[in-house]
């Protein structure tokens, strides 16, 4: 079946601060599949074809740390544990944390309509953001 | 901004076809997600305080069962996100086409996801010994 597309350009629309977010939510999303994209290739440069399992190599492209390699059959985990593969898994957990607390808010705002109700949302799940970034970055380079 | 006019319950029991399946998938896959980062970098400092409780939160979210569940939301959220993007990039050509989009998504996913979920369970098989 087909519908008619409905579209405003966004030289008729303007850009408000919902339409800056809307397109922020689509940057990350393509970010993070190009972090996803250079965790697979760099797996499998890295020899994850004869010491990984798919779903092993999954669970490192979606975060480059080496807690994520110390189960599986790979025999030195030092080219894993590179300052390389330390500064995605920060740039890949930045963008993942910025994606997923605008999408939380999104979320609750959904289920909570009165501005006050929305203005605790904002003030929570930015504390918790703001304390939750530095401890994953404490974990990636330390860890 | 107005007040919800629909009741949660209702909500909950609207019974929208496959754009709709895909819109609350990726929502619960969103939350899924969020609520997994925020406790498994929490569980992960804990550990490495020598806590007790970061190993136990840790020890399930390794395990075959919690992956399996865990895995059909994240891959369900990445690969529906990358239909989204692509069609909002190209809307005036794309978006009429936005059934066809949403069977191959669930082809791709099927794929992928069946093949996550085996090998979880052969992974976890292979690691025993
Ligand atoms: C490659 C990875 C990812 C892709 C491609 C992706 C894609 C997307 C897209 C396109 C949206 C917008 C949906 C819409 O406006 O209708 C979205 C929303 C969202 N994302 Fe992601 N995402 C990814 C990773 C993540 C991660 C890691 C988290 C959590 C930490 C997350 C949490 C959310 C949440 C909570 C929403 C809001 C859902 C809603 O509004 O219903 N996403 N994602």
């Amino acid at each position: 079946m087909q519908t008619k597309a409905r579209t405003l350009p966004l030289s008729k629309r303007g850009m408000s601060f919902e339409t800056f977010m809307w397109l922020f939510t689509r940057l990350t999303a393509l970010a993070m599949y190009g972090f996803i994209f250079i965790g697979i290739v760099g797996a499998f440069v890295m020899g994850a074809q004869n010491d990984m399992s798919f779903v092993e190599v999954l669970r490192w492209a979606l975060m480059p740390n080496t807690g994520h390699v110390t189960y599986t059959n790979v025999p030195e985990i030092s080219p894993y544990a590179s300052m390389f593969w330390k500064s995605v898994a920060s740039l890949f957990f930045l963008t993942a944390a910025g994606h997923g607390v605008h999408g939380v808010v999104v979320i609750l705002d959904d289920y909570f309509a009165k501005p006050s109700q929305r203005k605790w949302i904002r003030f929570w799940n930015i504390l918790l953001v703001a304390i939750i970034i530095p401890i994953g970055i404490y974990v990636i380079w330390f860890g | 901004m107005s007040d919800r006019n629909v009741s949660l319950s209702a909500a909950l029991k609207y019974k929208g076809q496959g754009p709709y399946l895909t819109y609350i998938l990726h929502r619960i896959g969103g939350a899924m997600m969020a609520i997994f980062v925020t406790t498994h970098v929490l569980a992960t400092f804990t550990e490495m305080q020598g806590w007790q409780i970061g190993d136990l939160i840790n020890d399930i979210y390794i395990s075959p069962p919690f992956q399996i569940v865990f895995m059909f939301g994240v891959l369900f959220h990445l690969i529906n996100g990358m239909r989204i993007t692509i069609l909002d990039l190209f809307p005036q050509q794309l978006i009429p086409y936005h059934r066809q989009a949403i069977l191959i998504e669930w082809i791709i996913f099927i794929l992928v996801y069946g093949f996550a979920v085996v090998t979880t369970i052969t992974t976890a098989i292979g690691r025993m010994s």
